[in-house]
């Protein structure tokens, strides 16, 4: 795996690698050195979709030389738990989504569901993760002009990426479907839903149509 | 009667719970949050004998009015602004008694933007993620304060320690912010480097909470496309499409995709924070860390350290 360091601010690093997958793999290994006390105090591991960033570390350039020496064992991708997410595959992109792929709505609804994926960062908001596992001949462009509102409970794709809205915001994603699956929840440890790491399987219910869930307040995200 | 809380007689432009903030939760997608003078929250709370941790308000500009339901030790930091107990002018800057049901009145900031008003034994409210911070990007934490709205007060420490000489910086005729260039300043080209330390910028009236907007010049972009999304700092210089670099600030976006060219180190934050609109901005380079990439990776001649 080629690393590169660049330094972000006085106690900042990001470490980019090649590929997602790599970033995926070097964000489990730090979470390891964490655990084990083999890592100095940071405040905070941000995984995203080809580097991550540590912050709040004492030393940046400490950790940047040693890290060409470091041995990164590639993702394993067994073991967690799958969170299922029940979806009504009602979204308004839903047809042209499909219409991309070369196939029928319900063929699309097939390959969406039947793909398992994995939570490879969050951002955006709260609870918002970006899952990977679509293969690279699904994956769709955002909307040149965002919507200025999505609902929240939105399913929605951009690029490689599957999200859930978790809260009412805009946004310029292709929106396939809705779920109640509570995104974020404060009285819950953690809150997200989705963290980093954690595997998803998109269930399809059962009729498919259904009422639009409840919408809150205008967000300010962007 | 009384009971320990205050209620919201005027909210003010905008005026929030804050305290230190929320960190370790960015991989979640959960911003920092928090004061954004953060060392005039800590003074108003060591004014009041409270922790610094304990949660303040934070008003912007215009101030803010509340009634209190049960006698407090109250201090107003910050921007300097008048402040009234009943009408009658009160110290800014110190410890003030006000007694229950009494108004106490923050008004509108003399110069500076943010205000912050501590009560002895902090503003009460559920913590969300270990922090009462209201964050504005996400909506975490208690809403803005807003007419008649009652807030809770927490129970009232020891005496406060008295505070000697409240430092205040005073009103700068420019905002000077020092810049450590990276992670992506090789996005952009020698000329729109220079652009950054040389251009004239100022304080756009969009700043918010989450970021200090500029206007001026358009940093010159080296590379077009895309950059992915990747995690940003607090302080970071993120350059959207039109060129103007944005400062993120306390609510900012934990993760995202157009490129960082510098990034302030939190020290100089406050002074942004206490910005107004219009003021003029100069980015000073401090140069790359020094354990950074070596050679300028387009030439940046003459920001080297």
């Amino acid at each position: 795996m080629t690393l590169r360091s660049l330094p972000v601010g006085e106690h900042g690093l990001l470490i980019e690698v090649d590929s997602g997958e790599a970033a995926e793999a070097l964000h489990a290994e730090l979470l390891r050195r964490a655990a084990a006390r083999k890592l100095p105090a940071v405040r905070e591991i941000v995984p995203a979709a080809r580097t991550v960033f540590l912050d709040g570390l004492a030393d940046p350039g400490r950790l940047a030389a040693e890290l060409p020496g470091w041995r990164i064992p590639p993702l394993d991708r067994g073991h967690s738990e799958i969170v299922e997410v029940s979806v009504r595959y009602d979204g308004p992109d839903l047809a042209e989504v499909a219409k991309r792929w070369g196939v029928t709505p319900e063929e699309a609804v097939r390959i969406h569901s039947g793909a398992e994926f994995r939570v490879a960062f969050c951002g955006f908001a709260p609870g918002f993760g970006y899952l990977t596992g679509l293969p690279e001949r699904f994956h769709v462009p955002r909307h040149a002009t965002p919507r200025t509102r999505v609902p929240v409970g939105s399913v929605a794709l951009a690029g490689g990426y599957t999200g859930v809205y978790p809260r009412s915001s805009p946004g310029g994603w292709q929106l396939i479907g809705t779920t109640d699956a509570a995104l974020w929840d404060t009285a819950r440890e953690p809150a997200a839903l989705f963290t980093p790491g954690t595997r998803v399987r998109f269930v399809p219910e059962p009729g498919t149509a259904g009422p639009a869930p409840g919408v809150r307040p205008e967000g300010t995200a962007p | 009667m009384t009971d320990s809380a205050f209620v919201v007689v005027r909210p003010g432009a905008l005026t929030t719970v804050q305290d230190l903030g929320r960190t370790g939760h960015a991989h979640l997608g959960v911003p920092r949050s928090g004061a954004l003078d953060q060392p005039a929250h800590r003074l108003a709370n060591r004014l009041v004998g409270n922790a610094e941790g304990a949660a303040t308000l934070e008003t912007t500009l215009t101030g803010c009015a509340v009634r209190l339901r049960r006698p407090a030790t109250v201090a107003v930091t910050g921007a300097p602004c008048p402040v009234t107990v009943d009408g009658r002018p009160a110290a800014w800057g110190a410890a003030v008694r006000v007694p229950a049901g009494a108004l106490l009145e923050a008004g509108a900031a003399a110069h500076g933007v943010r205000s912050y008003v501590a009560f002895d034994g902090g503003v009460e409210a559920e913590p969300v993620l270990g922090s009462r911070a209201t964050d504005v990007l996400s909506g975490l934490g208690p809403a803005p304060l807003a007419d008649g709205a009652v807030l809770r007060l927490g129970a009232p420490g020891g005496p406060a320690p008295g505070v000697d000489g409240v430092p205040h910086r005073g009103v700068a005729p420019e905002l000077v912010l020092p810049v450590v260039l990276g992670p992506r300043d090789d996005w952009f080209t020698p000329a729109g480097l220079r652009t950054l330390t040389t251009g004239e910028f100022r304080v756009s009236a969009a700043s918010n909470r989450i970021g200090l907007r500029t206007e001026g010049p358009s940093l010159e972009r080296a590379k077009d496309g895309e950059l992915a999304s990747e995690g940003m700092a607090l302080g970071a210089l993120q350059v959207p499409p039109d060129g103007r670099p944005v400062l993120f600030l306390a609510d900012h976006p934990t993760t995202g995709g157009y490129p960082v060219v510098g990034v302030v180190p939190e020290p100089y934050l406050a002074a942004a924070a206490q910005a107004v609109p219009g003021t003029p901005v100069r980015f000073t380079p401090l140069g790359r860390a020094s354990w950074g990439p070596r050679a300028p990776r387009t030439g940046a001649g003459g920001l080297g350290q």
